[in-house]
């Protein structure tokens, strides 16, 4: 039975304001399930806020070979990094 | 009066207690990890609400017990919850029949409790209430996908209903505890919340295309009384066994 249920991959908000983050994957037969299996694999300590569950087939990858001329060109280019701005120190969560 | 309340929180302390160590039987058993998981959050869940209950009866006892002295040292008669929870695991099926007829009780036991006079006893209700509504939308979502699922899963369903169902008729059976503790306003009559039980019941039945059991038949009762099955000794047994062979044993 396992075989068949699909694999999802689950995104968590652990507070307001900030953005979902990966959290890992479950097998689920859909959508209801696999919001409820979120649930209880991966908010029992308090974790979250809110739920995202996709389907894992729904995402498309970025293929590891094309890793040198998608990523090696943002190398070493400093004047991108924001860094000459100073942040106020009420400024949270960024 | 202190008698009658001690008594009272016993029956949910020891419901809780009882189930969950029931459901703690599935623990790494379960027939998917996810549903693992979710079977044992719901037993950790009802073990919080039996050591807030048994902590509360033994402060009403006043005599030096304590909520793990009620929990490990205690014989089968002595305990009071009602006989479903004490049924055996049997098959999932089994296992989910209890669980929704549970918690569909359980749901709405607590929020009647959540009016109780006794603020101690509304405190731990408005805790429990929270838990138990999503173990109840869980336990009626698995009900309705396996009922209205496979022919096989429908057939294993109805069979664990028609089992269990007589054990539900003594959770809306009233004596005189329940009696006293309703007239102090502490708590409820049992029988009050039956038939908003049997509507909620009978409309996930519907929706999961499961037969509604015949009403009357065989109504097994006495738990609430301190009168077990034998399930429960074994049950106790395990339970208990490490307290008793080691009293006052911790980590």
């Amino acid at each position: 039975m396992k075989n068949q249920w699909p694999l999802w991959e689950v995104f968590i908000r652990s507070q307001h304001g900030l953005a979902h983050r990966h959290v890992g994957s479950l097998h689920a037969p859909d959508a209801t399930m696999a919001l409820n299996n979120a649930r209880d694999v991966y908010t029992r300590r308090n974790e979250g806020v809110s739920i995202w569950v996709v389907k894992s087939t729904d995402i498309t990858a970025s293929h590891p070979d094309d890793k040198a001329e998608l990523f090696d060109p943002a190398n070493s280019k400093v004047y991108r990094h924001p860094t000459f701005f100073p942040m106020p120190e009420e400024v949270k969560g960024l | 009066m202190s008698t009658a309340r001690y008594e009272y929180l016993l029956r949910f302390g020891d419901n809780a207690l009882i189930l969950s160590q029931r459901l703690g039987e599935w623990c790494g058993k379960g027939p998917a990890l996810e549903e693992d998981m979710a079977l044992t959050n719901v037993a950790l869940d009802l073990l919080g609400q039996a050591r807030l209950l048994l902590s509360l009866a033994a402060e009403a006892a006043g005599n030096g017990a304590d909520e793990d002295s009620l929990a490990y040292h205690r014989d089968d008669r002595a305990f009071r919850n009602v006989l479903l929870v004490e049924q055996p695991n049997g098959n999932y099926a089994d296992t989910l029949a209890r669980q929704f007829l549970f918690d569909a009780w359980s749901s709405l036991a607590l929020r009647r409790l959540l009016s109780s006079s006794d603020a101690a006893i509304a405190a731990i209700a408005e805790k429990a209430v929270k838990e138990v509504s999503y173990h109840l939308r869980r336990s009626s979502d698995l009900m309705v996908r396996l009922g209205d699922g496979t022919e096989r899963s429908r057939a294993m369903l109805q069979t664990a209903i028609d089992k269990v169902w007589p054990y539900s008729h003594e959770l809306f059976i009233g004596d005189a505890v329940d009696a006293e503790m309703t007239a102090a306003g502490i708590g409820f009559d049992p029988a009050s919340v039956h038939d908003e039980w049997l509507a909620y019941v009978r409309e996930v039945f519907a929706e999961a295309t499961l037969k509604l059991p015949a009403a009357g038949g065989w109504m097994p009762k006495g738990g609430k009384q301190g009168l077990h099955s034998e399930h429960l000794s074994k049950l106790l047994a395990e339970m208990q066994v490490l307290q008793r062979s080691h009293p006052g044993a911790s980590w």
